[in-house]
């Protein structure tokens, strides 16, 4: 965090020169996130979805703490202890309620906050590390949110178990002891639900331990901007608060507001009437489906449907799990020095098809393994995985990209407000290409 | 090197997912698709309106009376309605006399422990129990029910796609497989009419329920409030009162919500006034100064046309 232009601290008054004396703490929190960390001044809404997956983070971890007080982890008793949850606790519904539709709206923050990486170039020098470590918290999100989906001992979280940690008995000679090794037996049973509790419990700290390292890496080279030109002077950056608190301030109402309306008015939903069941080990839900935001993974999994040198599933799950994996290799795949979008013609074509394709396989991701729909599915896994092994490389290596603003401040000059919006979302073009 | 081996990883990925894809188009292509027969004749539940629809909606409590009326006098012989208490009737209007009289009076004894001998005995319900399930258990219930086992109604409106449509469908939904045809004129396989102990209901998932019909004739109960028991009204009432059941705290919730979104909303406002009044001295002050001013820039770059530089 040492950029020429950044405010030093100043302590207001003779307590906090005692404390950051003795303990740097206020100088700590001015310099990320105070007036100390100047920040690109030509953001648009995109960059709010940062701050408010952390505080959808936030919300997760407090409604479960609490919930955590009433659960009881004991197969026996933990449908009936969500129940009384429900019921009995005071103000029970809001905190399972909350916590449940909390974690979807973490994914949904988390989503546009990854696809907002892919199409401003976030990813790119001198960035790896932070979109790395995005990914990783992406993993811990998705394991802390599939062992939470299984709390609740419902039919859904019991065959959801059974068929996640089954893909594992994919993989040749260990794939079956892997298994019951993560399950403690051969089904799920009480030893699953212990352990599932007790990482799901403990994965959340990860994460945001992980999301400190997050913005300790992104404070290095400070924040990018939707044009993808580097900060040049003081001149192109604003002190983070006020004027992002405000930004973010605005941004966290509208989140706030979407969350309360499914909350409050529809917060079943998204979730699958079938985990309202007790969890019963000897009849088969007709359709066993993750929550919404596996769908696309699931969709790839479900895709490989004929044995090919290795079994048909083993490719399902080598791919699911690569479908994640090579993002991690995206900032050396799309080699383009240009990181912003809006200045890739060719690629930002790609990109929107890329939108479309996830939101296919999310569609068929939720719909039974049965034609039409693995048929489409099968397409759509062709394309995600020819867009950014393929086609990136490729568009990367051949495309002619805009001509960059000198300045972000010199891009300020034609329209602040459009020329940040992304060029097919009402933003407007580049001058230059005109 | 990266991009070599991820052009050949993902041309590997592109041809064995394309491989699946060719055998599934053949296979679509030359197999004849065959239609399940419950895709055939299951119906979607017929959506009804309640007093609990939409975000204002709140429970009519002399329906959710009626709706436990029809549950204590026909369903309540087979469903249990494990995780609803009977002091929570007076959730529902029911005064405490009256829950007391209620629980007393209750069909089923509760299973409890002789105090003096300390053997297995049943004593009459109080308000704090839970409603007694009508079976010892599930081996009992299979036993006298044809090996179906009569699931347990607290939760069963969320635990059905279509919720309170759904129950109210399927009560009112049993028909005759011999005469039944569906929207395309076609009549039932005889392979898959009921057997013994089923009977045809299109709103069911497979189409046979164990369950025989429990609402046969209007005025099967008589409503204590002189509402007319006609079998539409008490399939209604039911569901509703099975909805309250599983819902118990939907008035709270929708309560809640207004006035979380009312909050919500003017703090949003007043969030977006902020935020416009911080930045526009932002733009004033970030405008005024320096040669990297968007101002400046922008007539140091018509000077340097002007004089035919190149930039």
């Amino acid at each position: 965090m040492s950029f020429p232009w950044a405010e030093p601290y100043q302590p207001k008054n003779g307590l906090t020169r005692w404390i950051d004396q003795r303990l740097p703490l206020p100088r700590l929190v001015y310099g990320a996130i105070g007036g100390g960390y100047p920040v690109p001044r030509n953001l648009n809404y995109f960059w709010n979805f940062g701050v408010l997956a952390g505080v959808a983070l936030t919300i997760q971890i407090v409604t479960g703490i609490i919930l955590a007080m009433h659960y009881v982890p004991y197969g026996g008793q933990a449908f009936q202890s969500v129940e009384h949850i429900m019921r009995d606790v005071n103000q029970g519904w809001l905190l399972r309620y909350a916590h449940a539709n909390g974690a979807s709206f973490f994914f949904i923050v988390t989503y546009i906050h990854i696809f907002r990486g892919l199409y401003y170039g976030s990813y790119k020098a001198p960035r790896e590390l932070v979109w790395m470590l995005g990914l990783v918290i992406l993993l811990l999100m998705m394991a802390t949110a599939f062992m939470g989906y299984v709390l609740p001992w419902g039919q859904m979280s019991f065959w959801g178990a059974k068929v996640i940690t089954g893909l594992f008995g994919a993989i040749p000679f260990v794939g079956e002891p892997v298994q019951q090794w993560l399950l403690g037996g051969f089904a799920p049973d009480q030893p699953t639900l212990n352990r599932f509790f007790s990482l799901h419990y403990l994965l959340p700290f990860v994460i945001a331990g992980v999301i400190v390292l997050h913005i300790w890496a992104l404070h290095i080279p400070g924040s990018g901007n939707p044009t993808g030109v580097d900060v040049k002077s003081a001149q192109d950056t604003v002190p983070f608060h006020p004027y992002y608190t405000a930004k973010d301030g605005f941004g966290l109402g509208v989140f706030l507001i979407l969350f309360a309306l499914v909350t409050f008015f529809a917060p079943n939903y998204l979730g699958h009437a079938d985990n309202y069941i007790p969890a019963n080990p000897l009849s088969t839900p007709a359709h066993i489906v993750p929550e919404w935001y596996f769908w696309p993974f699931y969709a790839i999994l479900r895709a490989f449907t004929v044995d090919f040198i290795l079994p048909a599933k083993l490719w399902g799950v080598i791919a699911m799990f690569a479908a994640i994996l090579l993002l991690f290799f995206l900032p050396w795949i799309d080699r383009s020095p240009v990181r912003s979008g809006n200045y890739r013609p060719r690629f930002r074509q790609f990109f929107w098809i890329l939108m479309l394709d996830l939101l296919v396989l999310g569609y068929v991701g939720g719909k039974p393994a049965e034609e039409p729909f693995v048929m489409i599915s099968q397409l759509a896994t062709i394309y995600y995985f020819a867009h950014f092994l393929i086609i990136l490389p490729i568009v990367s290596a051949v495309e002619r990209t805009l001509p960059l603003p000198n300045s972000i401040s010199e891009s300020v000059l034609h329209g602040e407000d459009k020329e940040a919006a992304p060029a097919d979302l009402g933003g407007m073009r580049p001058a230059a290409a005109e | 090197m990266v991009r070599l081996i991820a052009f050949l990883v993902g041309l590997g990925f592109v041809v064995v997912a394309g491989w699946s894809l060719g055998n599934g188009v053949y296979a679509f292509a030359t197999q004849p698709r065959e239609e399940s027969v419950e895709h055939q004749f299951h119906l979607q539940p017929e959506h009804a309106s309640y007093s609990f629809d939409g975000p204002f909606g709140t429970y009519d409590r002399q329906q959710l009376q009626r709706g436990f009326q029809v549950y204590k006098e026909v369903c309540a012989a087979c469903h249990g309605l494990s995780y609803v208490a009977f002091r929570n009737l007076e959730e529902i209007g029911y005064g405490e006399a009256e829950v007391k009289a209620i629980a007393n009076q209750w069909q089923i004894e509760v299973p409890d422990i002789d105090p003096k001998t300390g053997e297995a005995s049943t004593r009459k319900a109080t308000p704090a129990d839970h409603f007694p399930s009508p079976y010892p258990n599930e081996v009992a219930a299979r036993a006298a029910n044809n090996n179906a086992l009569p699931p347990d109604l607290s939760l069963i409106t969320k635990a059905r796609h279509g919720g309170a449509s759904y129950v109210h469908s399927l009560l009112l939904g049993y028909r005759d497989p011999a005469t039944y045809r569906n929207k395309e004129g076609e009549p039932v396989p005889t392979e898959v009419r009921p057997g013994q102990g089923l009977h045809f209901n299109p709103y069911f998932a497979n189409l046979n329920i164990a369950m025989p019909p429990p609402i046969q004739s209007d005025g099967q109960v008589t409503y204590a409030d002189g509402t007319a028991a006609t079998r539409d009204q008490m399939a209604k009432d039911v569901s509703a009162f099975l909805t309250w059941t599983a819902e118990p705290r939907l008035e709270n919730r929708h309560r809640a919500g207004l006035a979380t979104l009312i909050f919500l909303l003017f703090a949003t406002v007043l969030s977006y006034l902020a935020y416009q009044n911080v930045w526009h001295s932002a733009k004033r002050k970030v405008r005024a100064s320096g040669p990297l001013d968007p101002v400046n820039l922008a007539k140091s770059h018509e000077a340097s046309r002007e004089a035919g530089i190149q930039q």
